[in-house]
Order: structure tokens, then C-alpha cells, then sequence
């Protein structure tokens, strides 16, 4: 066998005696063609980038000012904008816990118990108060499991519910304001004094501050913020 | 010839060969980056399960618990009553901290139905709720301290309970703001202080 091989390799030799020219594969154009398609190689990731950069930012990736379904079509709208209803009537635990809270059915019912207590819109409010089984509310803000986050320390050092969840009282149907994206959070937590109000403002959805820079510095002292980049921490918000 | 031709074919240069390798290897990796570490297998507040036959990971106490913060000794802090009667003190001492809390917690839970001046005329009402009684007629008025809490806490004919929204020391809070506000719309003029007293007069048309 071995020697069989052995003894064919002489016509393989021939026939690569083929005249140098043939190996010249490339014509002198492709040159150019290289050189163009580099080049145009390095735009295309450049622009790769940077249509993901614009595409992360979007409302489409974002769900920024997208209205989310709900099995009740509640209106921050008409119960804070046009009743007057405080947000803690409903969101009970913004003040100290992590979670804002959502309302219970029972909430509903103190007064749709009476309140187009027919109304069919009102019929899976009615239905969960009569089996227990929790409305399923769609959520409209979340933030991935690595990030924390807590609202009472914001509502405690004056940040209010509309510098985060926008014009919420004007919301027929809740829908994100903010990207929610880190870089969202850095702006503020790199200059709180943009957006800090007086602590009794936070629930305010009507507030407007007259001179936001100087009023803000002084709270900022007041409220014992620490500046100075240990807000901008890694593990402020990933811990 | 045949040792020309082999060296005319130029092997790639080792460290291309090393670099290629982990450039496709990053690319496998990175089929890999799910969105796991965004939700992760624990639950948030509020999630939804499919472990539980009610559908939700927020769970009710186990019955025949008491968890610590919650075992309940001080009766009267606790049930707004003395061996089972309305009580008319307040287990808290009342100060201006105290009416400012249930200022607050009153503007938020109940001024919506009572109106914030306590009269029942509150927007849901205007809203076609029914009418709750103002709480400056002589019965609310004699009425102890001890029934606006209990009324808070487990809820009167149409108005239902707040206890699991207001919290029993608030409750305190907001009895004796609603024990300020019957002061405020029954006052004579001398609860005012003699000092001022002329001035109120003088004020009067
Ligand atoms: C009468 C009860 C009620 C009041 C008062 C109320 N909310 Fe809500 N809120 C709800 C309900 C019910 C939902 C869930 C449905 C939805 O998303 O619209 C909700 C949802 C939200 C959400 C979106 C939650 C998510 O899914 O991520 C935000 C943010 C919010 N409310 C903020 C506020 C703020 C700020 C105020 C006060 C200015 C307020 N709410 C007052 C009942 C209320
Ligand atoms: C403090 C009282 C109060 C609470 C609590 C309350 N509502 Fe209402 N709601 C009202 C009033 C009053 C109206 C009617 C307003 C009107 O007639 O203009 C209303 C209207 C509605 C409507 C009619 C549609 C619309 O907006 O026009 C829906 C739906 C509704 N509420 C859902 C809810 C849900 C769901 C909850 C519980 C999270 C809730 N409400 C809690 C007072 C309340
Ligand atoms: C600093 C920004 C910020 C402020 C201020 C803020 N929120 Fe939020 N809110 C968020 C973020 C972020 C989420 C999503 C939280 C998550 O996914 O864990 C959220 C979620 C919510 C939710 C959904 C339930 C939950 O807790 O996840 C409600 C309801 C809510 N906020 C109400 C309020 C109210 C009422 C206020 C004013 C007292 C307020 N928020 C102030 C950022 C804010
Ligand atoms: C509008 C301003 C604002 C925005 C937006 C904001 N924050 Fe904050 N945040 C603050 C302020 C002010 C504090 C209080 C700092 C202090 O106590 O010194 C704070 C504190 C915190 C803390 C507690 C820090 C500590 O001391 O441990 C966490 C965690 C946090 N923020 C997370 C977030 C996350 C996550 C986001 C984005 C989803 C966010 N914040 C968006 C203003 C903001
Ligand atoms: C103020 C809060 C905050 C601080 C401080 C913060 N982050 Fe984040 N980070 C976030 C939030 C919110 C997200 C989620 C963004 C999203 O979902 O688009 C995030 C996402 C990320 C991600 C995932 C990005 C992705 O696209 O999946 C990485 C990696 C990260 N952060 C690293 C860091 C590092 C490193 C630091 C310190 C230099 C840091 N973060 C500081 C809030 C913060
Ligand atoms: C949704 C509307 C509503 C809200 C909110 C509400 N109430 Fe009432 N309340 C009523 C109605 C209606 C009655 C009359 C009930 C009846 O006669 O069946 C009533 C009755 C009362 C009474 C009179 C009991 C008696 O013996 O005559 C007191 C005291 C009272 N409420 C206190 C409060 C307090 C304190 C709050 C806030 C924590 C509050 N209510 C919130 C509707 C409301």
C-alpha cells in the first residue's frame, strides 16, 4: 500500500509544472477591491454600533411613552388628575419600602362598591372581589433583576413621582415616560439638584419649582445628599 | 518542484490562528448571552406564580401565626378600646407632630368621602358615594376617641375597612386630627386666648 503511494507521487509533480503566470489569481484591480472593502468593512461595524446606540435608545426598544394594556382601563387620568386622589391612597407602601405597592381590589372597592358598581369596565374588579384571585395589572415599569432599586429613599430625599413617572395625572392609560435606561438614572443621580423638590411636593403632580438650581442646591444640602460621585457607585445600583 | 509548490503556499501566521479561534469563539459565547440575569429565577414584588393555586408569590400569613412586629399586647393602642369599651384616651401622647401626621394621613384616606373640613361633602361623595355624616353633629362630637379608630379599622355600614392601607398608630394620628377639626367648627370665643380676643372682635363685622 505504502509503497503504492510512494510510487504515484511522481505524477502529482507533473502536473503542478504549470507556467508561474496561471498562479497569478488576483487581477491588479483587486487591490483596490481589497483596500475598499477594509474600509467599508470598519464603516459597516461603525455603523452597526451606532444603529444599536440609536435603536437601545429608542421608545420602540425603550417602551418609553408606549401605553400598556391593561384588563381595566384605569385612569390615572381621571382619579388623580380630575378626583384629587393622593398616590398613597393607592400605592400605600412608596413611603418605606422598595416597592411603591399596588393597589389591592379591595382598594377599588371602597368605592366602586358603589361607583359604577354596574358599570361593565368595572366587571373584573367586581369578579376578583368576589374570588380573591388579584387583578393581573400589565406591568409598565421594570427593571431587570440586577438592578436595585428603592422608592422610599427617593421619596424621602424629595425626588417626586413625576421627575420619574412623568405627567401621570394627565394618563388616560399609564405609559413609560422614561427609558429607564442607566444612563437615565446617572443624570440624575450625578446632579440631583436638577430635579430635587421639597418634601412635602413629592406627590404634587402640578408642582413647579421658581428657581429650581438654587432652591435644588440648598435641598440638597438640607437632605444630607452626598455628592461627589458616591451615587455614580457600581454598586449603588448593582449590588 | 513539489517542495517549491509546498512553500509557495504560505501557512497563516500562528498568532492569525490564535486570533480567529477566539474571535469565533466570542461569537459563540455570545449566543449564549440570554436574557437570563434580567429575570431571574426569584420573585419581585407582585410577580405572578404558577406555584401557588391563587396565581400570586405575595403570600397571606399561614393561619395561627403572629409575626413579631405584630403580636399585639396594648389592647387599647391596638383595638382602640379598655375591657372591650370604645376607650376615650389615646395610647400615644397627642402633639403637634401627631396632628400634623394625621393631618397629612386624613388629607390622603379619608377627606376624599369626609372633605377636608369634615363635613361629608368630600368629591367621591359630589361623585354620587353616599353621603357619610359630618362628624360636627353632637353625636361624633360626644362620640370617644376610640370609635373613629375602630371605625377606621374594621370599617362602618357602606364604608368599608382601611386598616390594611393605615397603619394603628396613624390611625391615632388621625383621630385626634378629626378630635382638632370638631374643635376648630365648634369653637367659642373662649377658646381663644384672652390676648387675642379683641382682635377677633375686632374682626367681626
Ligand atoms: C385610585 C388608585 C390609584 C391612585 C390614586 C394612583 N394610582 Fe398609580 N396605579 C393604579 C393602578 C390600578 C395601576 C395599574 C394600572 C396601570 O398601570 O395603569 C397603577 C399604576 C401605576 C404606575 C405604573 C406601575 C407599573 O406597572 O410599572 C405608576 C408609575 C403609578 N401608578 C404612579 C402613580 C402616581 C405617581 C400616583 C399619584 C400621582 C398614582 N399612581 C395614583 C392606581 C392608582
Ligand atoms: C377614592 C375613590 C376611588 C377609588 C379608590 C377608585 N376609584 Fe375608580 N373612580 C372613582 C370615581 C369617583 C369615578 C367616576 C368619576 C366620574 O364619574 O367622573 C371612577 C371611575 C373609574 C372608572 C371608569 C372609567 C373612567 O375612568 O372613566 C374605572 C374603570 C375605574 N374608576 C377603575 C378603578 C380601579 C381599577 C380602581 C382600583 C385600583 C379604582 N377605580 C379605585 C373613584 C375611585
Ligand atoms: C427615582 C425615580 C422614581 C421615583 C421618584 C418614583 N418612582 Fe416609581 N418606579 C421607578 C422605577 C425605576 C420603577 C420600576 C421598579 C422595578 O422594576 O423594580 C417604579 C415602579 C413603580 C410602580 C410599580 C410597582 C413597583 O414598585 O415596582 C409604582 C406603582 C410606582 N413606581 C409609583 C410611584 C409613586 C407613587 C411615586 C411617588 C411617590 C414614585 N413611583 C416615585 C422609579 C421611580
Ligand atoms: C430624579 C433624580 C433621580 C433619579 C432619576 C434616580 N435617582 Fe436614585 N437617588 C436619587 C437621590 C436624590 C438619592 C438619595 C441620595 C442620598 O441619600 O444621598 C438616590 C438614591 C438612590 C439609591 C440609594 C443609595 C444609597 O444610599 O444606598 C439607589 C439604590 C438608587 N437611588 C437607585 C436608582 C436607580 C436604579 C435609578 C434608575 C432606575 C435611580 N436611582 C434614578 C435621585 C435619583
Ligand atoms: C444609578 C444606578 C446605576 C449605577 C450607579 C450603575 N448602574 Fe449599571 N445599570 C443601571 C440600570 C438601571 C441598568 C439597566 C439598563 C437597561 O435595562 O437598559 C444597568 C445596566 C447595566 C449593565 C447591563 C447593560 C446591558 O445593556 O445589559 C451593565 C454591564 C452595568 N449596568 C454596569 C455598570 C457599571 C460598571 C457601573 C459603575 C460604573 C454601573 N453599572 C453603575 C443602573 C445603574
Ligand atoms: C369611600 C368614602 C369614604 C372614605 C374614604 C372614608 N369614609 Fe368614613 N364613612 C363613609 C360613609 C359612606 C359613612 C357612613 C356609613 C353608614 O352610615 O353606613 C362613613 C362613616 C364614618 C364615620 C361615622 C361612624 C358613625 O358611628 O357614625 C366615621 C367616624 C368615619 N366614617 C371615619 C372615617 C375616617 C377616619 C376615614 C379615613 C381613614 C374615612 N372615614 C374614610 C365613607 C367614607
Amino acid at each position: 500500500m505504502m509503497s503504492d503511494e510512494q510510487q504515484s507521487l511522481p505524477s502529482h509533480v507533473q502536473i503542478d509544472e504549470q507556467p508561474l503566470q496561471r498562479q497569478q489569481l488576483f487581477h491588479p484591480r483587486a487591490n483596490t477591491v481589497a483596500k475598499v472593502s477594509i474600509i467599508g468593512g470598519l464603516l459597516a461595524v461603525a455603523l452597526a454600533f451606532f444603529l444599536w446606540g440609536v435603536y437601545t435608545r429608542s421608545p420602540y426598544y425603550t417602551g418609553a411613552t408606549v401605553t400598556v394594556d391593561q384588563p381595566v382601563p384605569f385612569s390615572h387620568k381621571h382619579h388623580v388628575g380630575e378626583l384629587g386622589i393622593d398616590c398613597r391612597m393607592c400605592h400605600t407602601s412608596v413611603e418605606q419600602s422598595a416597592s411603591a405597592g399596588m393597589p389591592a381590589t379591595q382598594t377599588c372597592m371602597t368605592c366602586h362598591s358603589q361607583i359604577w358598581a354596574n358599570s361593565p369596565v368595572l366587571a373584573p374588579v367586581h369578579e376578583s372581589f368576589r374570588s380573591g384571585v388579584p387583578i393581573a395589572w400589565n406591568r409598565v415599569y421594570e427593571l431587570p433583576g440586577y438592578v436595585y432599586f428603592n422608592h422610599s429613599i427617593h421619596v424621602q430625599k424629595g425626588i417626586g413621582c413625576v421627575s420619574c413617572h412623568g405627567q401621570i395625572d394627565e394618563m388616560p392609560l399609564t405609559a413609560k415616560a422614561v427609558p429607564l435606561t442607566m444612563q437615565w438614572c446617572l443624570n440624575c443621580h450625578r446632579a440631583p439638584e436638577k430635579y430635587i423638590r421639597p418634601r412635602d411636593e413629592v406627590f404634587n403632580t402640578r408642582w413647579v419649582a421658581q428657581d429650581q438650581l438654587t432652591q435644588g442646591r440648598k435641598l440638597v444640602d438640607d437632605y444630607h445628599i452626598v455628592a461627589g460621585g458616591r451615587l455614580t457607585n457600581c454598586s449603588i445600583c448593582h449590588r | 518542484m513539489l517542495n517549491v509548490r509546498l512553500r509557495a503556499y504560505k501557512r497563516p501566521h500562528r498568532g492569525a490562528v490564535v486570533g480567529g479561534f477566539w474571535v469565533i469563539f466570542a461569537l459563540a459565547v455570545l449566543v449564549g448571552c440570554g436574557p437570563n440575569m434580567q429575570r431571574q429565577p426569584r420573585y419581585q414584588p407582585y410577580d405572578a406564580s404558577q406555584f401557588f393555586p391563587d396565581g400570586t408569590s405575595s403570600r397571606p400569613l399561614e393561619a395561627d401565626t403572629v409575626s413579631r412586629e405584630n403580636l399585639h399586647t396594648d389592647t387599647l393602642r391596638y383595638t382602640g378600646k379598655i375591657n372591650g369599651k370604645l376607650a376615650d384616651t389615646f395610647p400615644l401622647p397627642v402633639t403637634r407632630d401627631l396632628l400634623t401626621r394625621g393631618h397629612e394621613r386624613y388629607g390622603i384616606y379619608c377627606a376624599p368621602c369626609h372633605g377636608p373640613l369634615g363635613d361629608g361633602n368630600g368629591v367621591i361623595v359630589q361623585r354620587g358615594f353616599s353621603q357619610p355624616p359630618s362628624f360636627h353633629t353632637d353625636t361624633l362630637r360626644n362620640a370617644p376617641a376610640g370609635l373613629f379608630f375602630d371605625v377606621i379599622t374594621n370599617g362602618y355600614g357602606l364604608m368599608y375597612p382601611y386598616a390594611a392601607r393605615v397603619q394603628p398608630d396613624d390611625r391615632w394620628a388621625i383621630a385626634a386630627y378629626i378630635r382638632a377639626l370638631q374643635l376648630s367648627q365648634h369653637a367659642t370665643l373662649h377658646d381663644v386666648p384672652p390676648d387675642q380676643q379683641p382682635k377677633l372682635q375686632e374682626a367681626q363685622p
